[in-house]
């Protein structure tokens, strides 16, 4: 069993007792363990279920690599699924659940899936749900959805918050281990801005727990010593609990800060994202130990052997009373030395190699520890746990030599450096035969900005894989990438580690080499996603030559854990399988994040009110007030209507629309964009700008324009008004004043850059209300202040004065066909204004009205809508607006798109008018169906309805459209698809004008 | 996630900061074009895998378009200039040059 | 005529930087290049230099900001606006150059404490320890575009007045209590 020992544990705080629970279970650890160590000590080895096959898992690992420790965390707003024990720290009250079994971990009945293993293969799923069609939506998939799948999602909104933060550096340091430690220090000193990120809780990597000695003293002291001198640099940040997830392009780095996960509900956030740019980026990231494949290598209680030795010497705990190291390399002798050690029983050290030197083996020899060189593993004994293993010749086929009784099981199959970060934007990798890894290949890095090198990879990570010679990469390393950054290092020594002679590892992937189809059957290369050795094999067999063929056929490293532990073991099966080389065969591409970052992480501040910006009138709030009911227009929120109570929407919009062509109605038009254009080639500009003539318009007057793409597409509308000689005001559609803005200074810019021109964007600067309706003028001579008379202001012109004490601008143009004045008022005062129009308007019988009214009017008169009827692909021809095209200038933003063939084809849909013959609406968006079939069996079309309204005014529905040679149709019965309930149908109208109301014009022009 | 210099205000802007013009150096044809030259214009974009011309702006700062010299394969950044530019500056083109022996000249 | 409003009504929060809505204050965008008189003018309107690239120049209540090579922000008491754009109109009168009022198309904040940057840096994507004093940096602070300077104990953060109540949310959120960065 495995249990808390006695004494010892460098990491745990035993005066600090903190209780958890497993299952619903009371448990206690202490401060300082993990999650995992603290189960470990509970006996709890068993933690969840295997993806596919529900086999009893275990744990592996000590750190971010753990496939099969993954838990649901907490509860309610503050549930967790997938989170690693091996990287969660322990706090008093944590709750955690295991998942993927039911209905319970003992017994789970989707274990039978096991027992079919061998009908499982890699590619089960694609080969047996394929036929008949239909089955794989309604029968396989939800059964497969049911029994798989790791954690739950959470149901609850999460209660906690997020953040993100911008840092900046010269030299981002990844890795708080000795190298990572030594490199920052070396810059530090150097007086460099040092960022050094350690993804756990504390500083310092493995060299403390295995007993290095640095310039004499224990590593921890050393360790120690570096923090201290690192943590008093002004120029130095210490970031701990912080994971580099992403290394991106330009020295951009992600970083995941788990702020608060261990102090749940403290106010602060729970994790904070950051937004690194660095100079540059140093790796020292270290490695991961890789397990050995054998068959049985999956049950509980086979771990990696420098894991087990965290557990024993960071926390206390012992994975088992009797634990058997199977190894291809000499690291592992030290797990069986700090077994030794820590008083537990190691009855034999199995080594594949044939001959074992070395100074650790004979340290072993000498503690008394048995070595079996040159065997295997032919298989472990145990089902939710270990309970033994039997041996056999590592050369041969599995006849079991012996057999040895143990309750745990610490492998090595030798270290693979992490080289995540170095391979995100797009640093290359050799193959080193003599460690049998990939390593960064300093020859071509990932690259910045200037050419040169973005990343180094320091230590361990950089295939120096012992601590003397980590601690000089990382010097080197740090010398030259200060060196890259125009930072003269500071001289000095390399801390020197007390150097262990290891003797070469052996790279040995299956256990035994000889092994038959009963052994590699169970033999598993990636623990979380179920897949074995003969998968991998029965790809490659299949024709899957690529590796990132073979990974997505048998999903091979795509669980979570993306394959820290199985990629390499994987590559090296599938290499022999294909017999060739592992770098012909080559590794798959790591991609970020290095290890999961939540959702709430990356979205950070953005949820609730501020998940993205609402862009507020000054009237907004009288809008609230007055039970708005508001609509997105960008990311303006303007009323839709304002229903009074009882009334449905549909209700009011239809008492907006009458009482403002009876009496008087308000429209908060402040959104309507604002554009000054100013300077001696003002006129000259607009007359590019616009497809009609701008320039001679004369002071104090408005004109209706048109704005194109250079496709010759239709773009924006807007009123004009000439302000002075050298002064025009663009009016522009409510989401088109930042576009159109952009647009003139992009061709002020770069195109016609000696123009004399000048535009500013006043859009905000002025609340603007519409007054509008047959006692428009009445209401702003209640105001008074200024003369608003037909005379005085004549209709499509604009006058400068006050309104009740206001300063104003006010305009004459009318998007409705009432009697209208648009007025423009100073922002801050926007608010009062539109309250004294109300009391002005009270006796009147003035009425706020909504977006959906303007809407209405406007098509009641036939004015066209951007967005409405034209969707990009629409020039203002199709739309009748001829006369509002000069044919007089020669040039002007888009006429040449326009004169292409099929723009300028007389065959293009035009705008007309559309009325049900039964007075229906007619359905939005419907086309106008033709005779016969088009290629893929559906009618031929010929128009298409691009506005469509029930119209109050007058009491039947009313639409405008796009139609074949649609003005001279005038008269014509046409037919329009329609699809009701599910049923398809047509639905007959009668092409008219598409000005339906006052079509003289004498209701404006009053 | 690229930085720019803005030759403008020299704020080394990151992407969030710009907004993407495409290729730089393109000829406006307008009205009496043959349809050749404007299908150039209008569609006929260039996509190189090594040195590109194109235009930014630095929209959440000055608010000024510039041009941008980079390796679209490996992101390397050769220069920034004023969008007031017919064509790359000459040390700038030299820089290039050196720097890719095998480039055959922005047009 | 009534009080003139601004975007929140003067809203504050309190957190580990402290945040409030001042304004509103008289603003004039200045856009002009190499014009006879111009620093005469700018001088004669906030009593301040042209400020130099990315600069900008602060005499009392007035400031004057570069904001691009040809544009300046003249920042001067609310009521005196109209009067500053009077003045550059006649100072500058018959070059090309354009002024425009845009006091009332902006909404402005003060983030002060010692840690006021530490909000900041939450929202922008600006090494604040490369910031110089006097420096204005045009940026975007999370979704939207925003200027901010510092001064006395803190900064002024300027942006859009649509997005007033969106800017203050985000600098509210910042500067929460417990989520320091360092």
């Amino acid at each position: 069993m495995s249990t808390r020992l006695a004494k010892g544990g460098r990491l745990i705080d035993r005066s600090a007792s903190q209780e958890f629970t497993f299952n619903g279970k009371r448990l206690k650890g202490y401060k300082g363990d993990t999650l995992a160590a603290a189960l470990l000590a509970n006996d709890q080895m068993l933690v969840g279920r295997s993806f596919k096959y529900h086999r009893p898992r275990g744990i592996v690992a000590a750190g971010p690599e753990e496939p099969n420790a993954l838990v649901n965390l907490g509860r309610g707003g503050r549930f967790e699924p997938n989170q690693r024990t091996t990287t969660t720290e322990l706090f008093d009250g944590l709750e955690a659940t295991s998942q993927n079994h039911w209905p319970s971990l003992e017994y789970d009945v989707g274990v039978v899936n096991n027992y079919v293993a061998r009908f499982l293969p890699a590619g089960f799923y694609y080969k047996t749900f394929i036929h008949p069609r239909p089955f794989w939506k309604h029968v396989f998939e939800p059964v497969i959805r049911q029994s798989a799948g790791l954690g739950k999602a959470p149901k609850d909104r999460d209660a906690d918050r997020y953040e993100q933060a911008y840092a900046f550096c010269d030299l981002l340091v990844v890795g708080g281990g000795v190298a990572g430690l030594h490199a920052a220090l070396v810059a530090g000193r150097s007086g460099a801005r040092v960022i050094v990120l350690e993804q756990t809780a504390i500083w310092g990597g493995r060299a403390p727990v295995d007993a290095e000695v640095i310039d004499g003293k224990p590593a921890g002291d050393w360790v120690e010593a570096a923090v201290a001198e690192l943590a008093a640099m002004p120029n130095v940040t210490l970031k701990i609990r912080t994971m580099g997830a992403g290394v991106y392009d330009h020295g951009y780095v992600l970083a995941d800060e788990k702020v608060a996960d261990h102090t749940p509900g403290d106010g602060r956030p729970k994790h904070r994202l950051w937004r690194i740019r660095a100079g540059k980026i140093l790796t020292a990231t270290g490695a991961i130990e890789r397990p050995l494949s054998f068959a049985g290598n999956d049950i509980p209680g086979v771990m990696l052997a420098a894991s087990v030795r965290d557990y024993v010497v960071n926390y206390a705990v012992s994975p088992g009373d009797r634990t058997v190291v199977v190894t291809n390399n000499d690291d592992a002798y030290r797990t069986a030395i700090a077994l030794v050690e820590a008083g537990l029983s190691v009855p034999a050290i199995i080594d594949a190699r044939a001959n074992v030197t070395g100074e650790l083996p004979a340290k072993a020899r000498a503690l008394g520890i048995r070595i079996e060189a040159g065997r295997g593993v032919a298989k472990v004994l145990g089902g939710k746990r270990v309970t033994g293993v039997s041996i056999c010749l590592q050369a041969g086929e599995g006849a079991v030599v012996d057999e040895i009784a143990c309750d745990a099981i610490a492998m090595s199959g030798g270290w693979s450096p992490v080289v995540h970060l170095y391979s995100h934007c797009g640093g290359k990798l050799v193959w080193d035969t003599v460690s049998a890894h990939f390593r960064p290949d300093a020859a071509k890095p990932p690259i910045n900005h200037d050419g040169g090198a973005m990343v180094y990879a320091a230590g361990i990570a950089n295939g120096a894989m012992t601590t003397a010679a980590a601690l000089a990469d990382a010097d080197t390393q740090a010398r030259a990438a200060l060196q890259a950054l125009g930072i003269a290092a500071k001289s000095g020594n390399v801390p020197q580690a007390d150097i262990v002679t290891e003797a070469a590892m052996e790279a040995v992937w299956i256990m035994p080499q000889g092994a038959g189809p009963a052994l590699k059957a169970k033999m598993w290369l990636d623990y979380q996603n179920d897949v074995k050795v003969s998968d991998v094999q029965l790809a490659a067999r299949e024709g899957y030559e690529s590796v990132e063929h073979t990974k997505r056929y048998t999903t091979l490293g795509m669980a979570t854990d993306q394959g820290k532990l199985s990629n390499i073991n994987g590559l090296a099966v599938l290499a022999q399988a294909l017999n060739e080389d592992i770098p012909q065969v080559g590794t798959t591409t790591f991609r970020p994040p290095y290890t999961p970052v939540t959702l709430g992480a990356l979205a950070g501040e953005a949820r609730g009110d501020i998940f993205q910006p609402l862009r507020r009138t000054p009237i907004h709030g009288w809008h609230e007030q007055h039970a708005a009911y508001f609509e997105p227009v960008g990311l303006w929120r303007r009323p839709y209507t304002f229903p009074r109570s009882g009334e449905t929407h549909a209700q009011a919009v239809h008492r907006e629309v009458l009482n403002t062509r009876t009496n008087v109605g308000m429209l908060d038009a402040s959104t309507l964009g604002k554009i000054i254009v100013k300077g001696p080639d003002a006129g000259r500009f607009l007359d590019m700008l616009y497809t009609g003539v701008m320039s001679t318009l004369p002071v104090g007057k408005c004109r209706y324009g048109l704005m194109c793409n250079e496709q010759g597409f239709l773009s924006d509308d807007g009123v004009v008004a000439r302000i002075d000689e050298d002064t025009w005001l663009c009016h522009t559609t409510s989401g088109g004043a930042d576009r159109i803005h952009a647009w003139m200074e992009d061709w002020l810019q770069c195109e016609w850059w000696d123009w004399k021109v000048y535009t500013a964007n006043v859009t905000e600067q002025y609340a603007q209300v519409a007054i509008v309706g047959p006692k428009a003028r009445q209401l702003l001579e209640k105001l008074g202040g200024m003369d608003v008379s037909r005379e005085a202001l004549p209709f499509m012109q604009w006058a400068d004065g006050t309104l009740g004490g206001f300063p104003v601008r006010v305009y004459r143009i009318s998007f409705s066909g009432e009697l209208s004045y648009e007025i423009a008022v100073p922002a801050s005062h926007g608010l009062a204004f539109w309250e004294a129009c109300q009391k002005a308007g009270a006796d009147l019988g003035v009425m706020p009205y909504g977006t959906e009214a303007l809407h209405i009017m406007r098509a009641e008169k036939g004015f066209i809508m951007i967005g409405d009827e034209t969707d990009g692909t629409v020039i203002p021809q199709d739309l009748n607006l001829d006369w509002a095209i000069s044919k007089k200038k020669e040039d002007f933003l888009g006429k040449r798109g326009q004169q292409r063939n099929h723009l300028a084809s007389p065959d293009r849909w035009k705008l007309v008018g559309f009325e049900a013959l039964d007075g229906s609406v007619i359905p939005d968006g419907a086309y106008v169906v033709d005779a016969g079939l088009n290629a893929n069996g559906q009618r031929n079309v010929q128009g298409r309805i691009t506005s469509t309204y029930f119209s109050p005014t007058l009491k039947k529905g009313i639409a405008m459209g796009l139609l074949k040679h649609g003005p001279k149709r005038m008269g014509e019965v046409v037919e329009f698809g329609t699809v009701k309930n599910g049923v398809k149908g047509t639905l007959k109208a009668r092409v008219v004008d598409p000005v339906f109301y006052d079509k003289d014009g004498e209701k404006q022009n009053v | 996630m690229l930085i720019l210099e803005c030759p403008y205000c020299g704020v080394k802007a990151e992407e969030t900061e710009l907004s993407p013009g495409y290729e730089a150096h393109l000829k406006r044809f307008g009205p009496g074009s043959t349809d050749e030259e404007f299908e150039s214009y209008m569609f006929a974009r260039k996509n190189p895998k090594g040195v590109h011309f194109e235009r930014w702006r630095h929209a959440y700062g000055c608010g000024k378009w510039f041009l941008a010299a980079r390796c679209t394969a490996t992101l390397e950044v050769f220069g920034t200039y004023p969008a007031q530019s017919s064509e790359p500056p000459a040390d700038l083109v030299a820089k290039i040059k050196a720097k890719r022996p095998d480039w055959k000249g922005y047009k | 005529m009534s009080e003139p409003v601004s975007a929140l009504g003067g809203a504050s929060f309190t957190g580990f930087a402290n945040v409030r809505e001042i304004g509103p204050l008289g603003m004039v965008t200045l856009r002009a290049k190499d014009v006879a008189g111009l620093a005469d003018a700018v001088k004669a309107v906030t009593g301040t230099a042209l400020p130099a690239t990315r600069r900008i120049e602060v005499a009392g209540d007035c400031a004057c900001a570069w904001m691009s090579p040809d544009e300046y922000l003249l920042v001067v008491p609310y009521a005196q606006a109209g009067a500053a754009i009077a003045t550059l109109n006649a100072a500058l009168k018959g070059q090309h150059f354009l002024a425009a009022d845009v006091s009332d198309a902006r909404a402005v904040f003060r983030v002060e404490g010692d840690k006021a940057a530490q909000a900041l840096a939450k929202l922008s994507p600006v090494d604040f320890a490369a910031l110089q004093p006097g420096e204005l940096r045009r940026t975007r602070a999370a979704q939207v575009a925003a200027a901010f300077w510092q001064q006395g104990n803190g900064y002024t953060v300027v942006c859009f007045r649509s997005v007033g109540k969106y800017v203050f949310d985000l600098l509210s959120s910042s500067a929460m209590p417990g989520s320091e960065l360092a």
